[in-house]
């Protein structure tokens, strides 16, 4: 009795655990029958999975360039680049609002604010703490641009989508699936099988050589290594950028596994020690 | 079966005190506590709940330090938590994955005392307070999900409050008192919020009456015996205090794993896009721990009977005491009881299943386009799970003959006429 | 059935005898976890990102006019700057600071700008009395400084407590000269 109750409990969870889950994960995709979903190989996924530095800088790079035309990034900073597990991360800048990249992209941007001697509306040059600008001054305007439809915020995006990194790749890269004859497409939406419903207002935003990729420098294990300028496809574009929002959507996803691994290794071994405890406690009682 | 006090003050402070407010008695007199010899590992849910409540009433705290009850804030200030908070992506984490762990655990708990009777003379109290621990938590967990002001809480709440929409007449004034306007908006969203940072406490409140009314009547036990001689039991610490941690940890690592690395996978995707009065999401979902529930709601055609139904499947749960009235409490001894049991759980899980699917999906195909609706699945587990209740357990408490039991939780353990082993913890 | 011989289920480990190992590293292991984890509950009400990162200010003085004084808001704090009167610079200066009960020179008190000289006209320092942290009131007080109202504190013209339950002068804030006319604060 005393092995049977145990088993039981294990199985008993296992099958809880497992089913809860998928009860979670029953609820989601709407990709057109004839699309093959693609499975890119992220970095970022599994146990011990990390952003990939120098693709995250290049996303940075096509959200700067393509995106940020029409999307926001409002829930995060231009200090939130150099932060720890943040693509532009460096050791010799412990405070994020130092680091020469954060420096020099948050310069890069015009960020509205108030002349605080006129109390006129200008644009200055952004600082590290400022937050990445709203393309538009508000949504009537955004929705004006867009022919009515909303160009959604991307900070959390790779998170608001069920597996947000393959849809957000896979929407950027099916643009050239061709449309089935029998959908009709009011003007204004263009066929894509990855999204919801399969029509989009976004026309395809990238295409081939769109921005020009240069090197970019990476701190490996402690050493610069510079990392070759790949071939501005769509494809890596589309990756590249996925990069970057993931890290958007979950800068803590570093901290956040390594201290879950040193957490799960304590918990173990007080599991263990607490369980010969128990054995030691009831050596001499039957049960 | 809480004796007379064994306890007696060895210093003088400890006297001077017991004189005046016997605490450290009353601690001694918990710590000492005869607990049946036999408790397997489903009695340690309730030491790791305590664990769950006093883990979501810390995290709770802290979060609403940070946490701004305003609509047009709530969402961005939960982005700040989860960005630039000291940890606050491991606390705001934590909060959400301590509901569903916490769920987790009151479901195994709670089956548990279904499997082994503990609803039944004389725990019929500890079980009506347990079910109103659950319904309290049930409307603490509803509250808080609505906090971070995602598609899925704005969604979520005005699904939820227009069940009270429904009721004859007043449903709709009732609605909007509850709202405090014409749609869940910001006076929802803050009394909501005072709501679900008072309610932790009342659950605190039952858990002591619940613990209390158990420590008044003695546990039950695997075999359901009640516990005749000092044998049977064994002093709750350090017996129990060590099985209860074993059991706290091995159930932290789950807890941990879903924390750390799989943070999403009990929500929707949908609460990471700020709430939108305008565009309901495509699939909306309550939490996995509500589906059965919706599932049942969902298995009428009828607004209101779906309602009261979703309702009467929680009020049977406190009448229960009175619905099995079998003489012999664990299941352990009632074979055909026992696999009645295993098909309420099936069931249970199949409501959830359902409460998952959209209704005129197809849940079990026969061929090709053809086969049981989800709608069609949910109405079948709903019938047994009534059935299993107002059915199944009465017509059985009359029928059923039991096996034979053992006369003592001793004899059970040691078998009959083994003697000679002591009862002290090993050193 | 019940054996004389058998101790009752609420007795105790002995107290004192051996303690066993699995039991000390048991305990040990679980105080240490319970350590880890109060660190991020205490430390999760420190200063948060946003915070550290709050920007600076930078303040023009060629709009301060002779004998008048800007307050402005930094890290949720009044910064005064006062563009002092020739009468204010020499009283500040020929004040025998020994009396002070915080001694320090008017010099002290300022910051060179990007040549190297100082710059007397302009007194830059936090508004915020070093008693309880009320904010002073400008050109007040026995001193023709400032005087705080919250409980009589008296302050001169280079911010120096002089009479009152204050402990300290009025804190200067780190700023530097961007150019001739304009400090950057924080």
């Amino acid at each position: 009795m005393a092995f049977k109750t145990p088993k039981n409990i294990l199985l008993g969870t296992v099958l809880v655990v497992t089913s809860i889950s998928g009860m979670a994960f029953a609820a989601g995709g709407g990709v057109h029958g004839d699309y093959k979903m693609k499975h890119p190989d992220w970095s970022f996924k599994g146990a011990t999975g990390t952003y990939d530095r120098a693709a995250a800088q290049r996303g940075y790079q096509v959200y700067r360039e393509v995106c940020a035309a029409c999307h926001s990034l409002k829930y995060v900073a231009f200090r939130h680049l150099g932060d720890k597990g943040a693509p532009f991360y460096l050791e010799d800048y412990p405070n994020p609002s130092d680091n020469p990249y954060v420096k020099n992209f948050a310069a890069d941007w015009q960020v509205a604010d108030i002349d605080s001697e006129t109390g006129d509306e200008i644009e200055r040059p952004g600082i590290p703490a400022d937050y990445f600008p709203d393309p538009f001054p508000n949504e009537p305007a955004a929705r004006a641009s867009n022919g009515g439809a909303l160009p959604p915020d991307l900070s959390s995006m790779v998170k608001a989508r069920g597996n947000g990194a393959d849809y957000l790749y896979n929407l950027l890269v099916s643009y050239d699936v061709p449309k089935p004859a029998d959908v009709e497409l009011t003007p204004g939406l263009h066929w894509n099988p990855v999204m919801e419903g399969h029509k989009i207002a976004m026309a395809s935003p990238l295409s081939d050589d769109l921005v020009s990729y240069e090197p970019v420098e990476i701190i490996d294990h402690g050493k610069s290594k510079i990392v070759d300028a790949p071939p501005a496809t769509v494809e890596q574009m589309a990756s590249d950028v996925t990069q970057f929002l993931a890290w958007t959507a979950d800068p803590k996803l570093e901290q956040r596994k390594s201290i879950g691994l040193m957490t799960i290794i304590y918990l173990l071994i007080l599991s263990i020690l607490l369980f010969l405890s128990y054995k030691r406690v009831w050596r001499d009682v039957k049960h | 079966m809480s004796g007379p006090s064994t306890y007696e003050p060895k210093y003088a402070a400890a006297k001077w005190m017991d004189k005046r407010l016997p605490i450290i008695r009353m601690g001694a007199d918990f710590m000492t506590f005869p607990s049946p010899r036999n408790l397997n590992y489903w009695y340690t849910f309730g030491g790791i709940l305590a664990l769950c409540l006093v883990v979501q009433i810390l995290s709770g705290v802290i979060l609403a330090m940070h946490y701004v009850a305003d609509v047009d804030k709530a969402f961005a200030s939960v982005q700040r938590i989860r960005r630039d908070v000291p940890f606050g992506w491991l606390l705001q984490s934590m909060h959400a994955v301590g509901a569903s762990m916490f769920f987790l655990a009151v479901y195994m708990h709670m089956f548990r005392g279904l499997y082994y009777g503990s609803y039944k003379a004389p725990r019929e109290v500890i079980w009506i307070l347990g079910c109103a621990i659950y319904l309290v938590m049930m409307a603490t967990a509803f509250l808080g999900y609505t906090l971070p002001w995602g598609q899925m809480s704005f969604w979520g709440a005005t699904v939820i409050t227009g069940f009270f929409g429904a009721v004859p007449v007043v449903g709709e004034s009732l609605q909007e008192w509850l709202l405090g306007g014409y749609s869940v908006d910001n006076a929802t969203l803050n009394r909501f919020f005072a709501l679900h940072y008072l309610l932790p406490f009342v659950l605190a409140g039952l858990v002591g009456l619940h613990v209390w009314a158990l420590h008044h009547v003695g546990q039950n036990n695997p075999i359901g015996i009640s516990e005749k001689t000092k044998e049977d039991t064994l002093a709750f610490h350090p017996f129990y205090t060590v099985k209860d941690a074993f059991a706290i940890a091995a159930f932290l690592v789950i807890f941990a794993i879903f924390l750390f690395y799989l943070p999403d996978a009990l929500g929707h995707a949908d609460n990471y896009i700020e709430a939108d009065p305008l565009k309901t999401p495509a699939h909306i979902v309550p939490e996995w721990y509500f589906l059965p529930f919706y599932a049942i709601l969902r298995a009428v055609p009828d607004k209101l009977a779906g309602i009261l139904l979703m309702l009467g499947a929680i009020i049977v749960l406190f009448i229960l005491p009175w619905l099995d009235t079998h003489k012999v409490r664990s299941m352990r001894f009632r074979p055909i009881a026992r696999w009645f049991f295993i098909f309420f759980i099936f069931f249970c899980f199949v409501l959830g299943w359902c409460g998952a699917g959209t209704p005129d999906d197809i849940a079990v195909p026969f061929g090709k386009n053809s086969g049981i609706t989800f709608y069609r699945v949910s109405q079948i587990a709903t019938v047994y799970y009534f059935a299993y209740f107002l059915v199944i357990l009465p017509v059985l408490g009359l029928i059923e003959k039991p096996l034979k039991r053992p006369d003592s939780i001793t004899k059970a353990v040691l078998g009959d006429g083994k003697h000679g082993e002591t009862l002290a913890p090993a050193e | 059935m019940s054996d004389s011989s058998t101790t009752h289920a609420t007795t105790e480990p002995e107290d004192g005898s051996k303690r066993d190992f699995i039991f000390l590293a048991t305990g040990a292991t679980a105080a240490a976890g319970a350590a880890a984890i109060g660190w991020p509950l205490v430390a999760q009400m420190g200063k948060a990102a946003d915070t550290l990162a709050a920007g600076s200010i930078e303040i023009d003085l060629s709009k301060i006019a002779v004998g008048q004084q800007l307050k402005m808001l930094w890290r949720g704090k009044p910064v005064f700057v006062r563009h002092r009167t020739k009468a204010e610079i020499e009283t500040a200066e020929n004040t025998d600071i020994s009396d002070c009960p915080d001694p320090e020179t008017d010099n002290e008190r300022l910051v060179p700008d990007n040549n190297g000289n100082l710059r007397p006209e302009f007194l830059v320092m936090v508004g915020v009395c070093t008693h309880f942290g009320c904010v002073p009131v400008g050109e007040a007080g026995e001193f023709d400084g400032w005087y705080c109202p919250c409980h009589g504190s008296h302050y001169d013209t280079s911010g120096r407590i002089r009479k009152g339950p204050a402990p300290k002068n009025m804190e200067i804030p780190p700023y530097v000269f961007v150019n001739e006319n304009v400090i950057k604060v924080g």
